[in-house]
């Protein structure tokens, strides 16, 4: 395994996905989106920044992970699809360097990308408040983990199936994610038994991604825990290498047809 | 002297279907192509050729069997860093032009920046393509993606090169050109490996071949060999004598106006002809002693299947 070579690929694959108008869609959606933020504003009485805020960073969250499940779902499916893996398989590198690089160039591209959005929603956020707190930066660090996440999940299962299904499966993951913390509740108000056993398996498996929503925190002023925020890195590097190894290990011993 | 490519027994077989069903592709495919040659590769549609060639480069995984690449297993790194490959009708990054698309190749085998912009315009101007460099590959018609694939091959400066259908697309012009660059990579000490549909190409510029059907390889060796140079018929055309006086020596295939084709069989009738046209003043338009080709090879063995 050389860094040289999934370098080579990751930056070929970031040419690929800016190339690609799908991204600049998402893009602009996401901008509208973020100064709708501004609107909505205008409507509430009490704190408008507290709006803008809520609503630019879940823009960003929701647009990124559409890029992420759009573009990566595509990724590895349209090489094979294509017929571009052909030529690349016959040169000297192995097929994990091949996914890697694959992976890290969507994770370039999502990063350029938030680095777009989140300048647009610090530009709006100033204009109200005068102010960046370092709180949103470390909220937008986060989501940047989540789509690190995603990004992974939808490299795994464009490793066997196809786009439209692969966006479908990843959809539901991030959906799931963000609603399976209220499992917690559940597992707590549970009579032990059997139950809860299998409420707490299904917790343990099931992605957990509201341990990246700092809205709440960041929104409302609330303190930071450094130990939630170490927690959920940890978490979140954890669990896409997790799912990298599994795409690896399918995507090692499959025929290309 | 060692083979370039060595593969022994190779079977693969593949499920397809929702209640699977096994089809086997390669039934014990064996063939080696040895240092220095222009070796043909040919078949029928769907016998086997491009699957033994995903073999070989590791992209399908044979149910059986061993394949050696440049003196090292074929999934060795090491031995496809001296290895180049063009695919049947080549598809590539279309969002890349064409000097972006082999610049990336070229990164893939470490090539240091220089040394590859020098043999990326020296390989763009041998497959003609270098008026073409700046364009995106999704506007190249297909003869151009398979000359900018033919440069992608030749990118490492490659030992063995595997061209899979490389003159499919092209027309005739084109069709020489790469052929005549096929045989200036023999004259370079290269080994090339290709597979054809059209067995002129493969005749003109074949040491040897091998020929597929079915899964099986039905025959394989110098090209000398299998195909004899003997005189199987030869075909006359002549105007001016009465087909009844010819219909005794030859087998009177077509009429035109007062042409005749005839194809005859025994040598010494062609000399009875030959006399009969100068005693009625008539006229020799063609006389072609047909040998056999490496098509009636490649129909006799493909028919009984």
């Amino acid at each position: 395994m050389t860094v040289k070579i999934v370098k080579v690929i990751a930056l070929n694959t970031f040419k690929e996905a800016v190339r690609d108008r799908i991204l600049y869609l998402l893009l602009f959606f996401a901008a509208v989106s973020i100064l709708f933020a501004r609107v909505l504003a205008l409507l509430t009485v009490g704190d408008r920044a507290k709006i803008i805020k809520d609503v630019g960073l879940a823009s960003i969250s929701l647009f990124g992970a559409l890029m992420a499940i759009l573009i990566g779902t595509g990724l590895v499916y349209k090489e094979i699809e294509k017929r571009t893996i052909f030529t690349l398989i016959s040169k000297p590198i192995r097929r994990p360097e091949f996914l890697l690089g694959k992976f890290f160039g969507l994770v370039l591209t999502l990063f350029v990308m938030l680095l777009a959005m989140s300048l647009i929603f610090l530009a709006l956020v100033f204009v109200h408040t005068w102010t960046i707190e370092w709180t949103m930066l470390v909220a937008i660090l986060f989501i940047f983990l989540e789509l690190v996440l995603i990004t992974a999940v939808a490299v795994l299962f464009s490793c066997f199936s196809t786009p439209i299904l692969s966006s479908l499966f990843a959809l539901s993951f991030y959906l799931i994610g963000h609603f399976s913390w209220s499992l917690e509740t559940f597992i707590k108000k549970a009579r032990p038994g059997a139950t809860k056993i299998l409420l707490q398996v299904l917790y343990a498996i099931l992605p957990d991604l509201e341990n990246f929503n700092l809205k709440t925190e960041v929104v409302h002023g609330l303190p930071l825990s450094a130990a939630h925020l170490l927690y959920s890195a940890a978490y979140g590097i954890v669990y896409a290498a997790f799912i990298l190894a599994l795409a690896v290990l399918i995507f090692r011993r499959r025929d290309f047809v | 002297m060692n083979p370039v490519l060595s593969i022994e027994n190779v079977h693969k077989s593949f499920s397809t279907g929702f209640i699977p069903k096994k089809r086997e592709i390669l039934k014990g495919i064996s063939f080696s192509v040895a240092e220095g040659e222009i070796f043909g590769y040919l078949g029928p549609n769907g016998a086997g050729k491009t699957t033994t060639l995903k073999s070989v480069l590791g992209l399908i995984f044979p149910d059986e069997g061993r394949i050696e690449l440049l003196g090292r297993p074929h999934l060795d790194p090491r031995a496809k860093e001296r290895l180049g490959f063009l695919p049947e009708n080549p598809y590539f990054y279309d969002y890349l032009t064409a000097r972006e698309f082999l610049d990336f190749y070229g990164q893939l085998f470490g090539i240091p920046k220089s040394a590859r912009d020098e043999r990326i315009a020296r390989l763009l101007k041998l497959v003609g393509m270098d008026r073409s460099s700046g364009l995106p590959l999704r506007k190249f018609s297909r003869g151009m993606l398979q000359r900018v694939g033919l440069a992608q091959a030749l990118i490492n400066d490659p030992a063995f090169v595997i061209l899979d259908e490389p003159l499919g697309g092209l027309d005739p012009l084109g069709r020489k050109e790469i052929r005549d660059i096929i045989l200036n990579l023999r004259r370079e000490g290269k080994t090339v490996l290709f597979t054809s549909h059209i067995l002129q190409d493969i005749e003109m510029i074949c040491d040897r071949v091998a020929i597929i059907v079915g899964g099986r390889i039905l025959s394989q060796g110098k090209l000398t060999d299998l195909v004899s140079e003997k005189v199987l018929f030869t075909e006359v055309t002549v105007s001016g004598v009465e087909l009844e006086e010819l219909a005794a020596l030859g087998e009177s295939l077509t009429v035109q106006a007062d042409r005749v084709l005839l194809k005859v069989v025994e040598e010494d009738k062609v000399q009875d002809i030959l006399t009969l046209v100068q005693k009625n003043n008539g006229r020799i338009h063609s006389l072609i002693p047909r040998t056999q080709t490496l098509e009636d090879l490649f129909v006799d063995m493909v028919k009984p299947q």
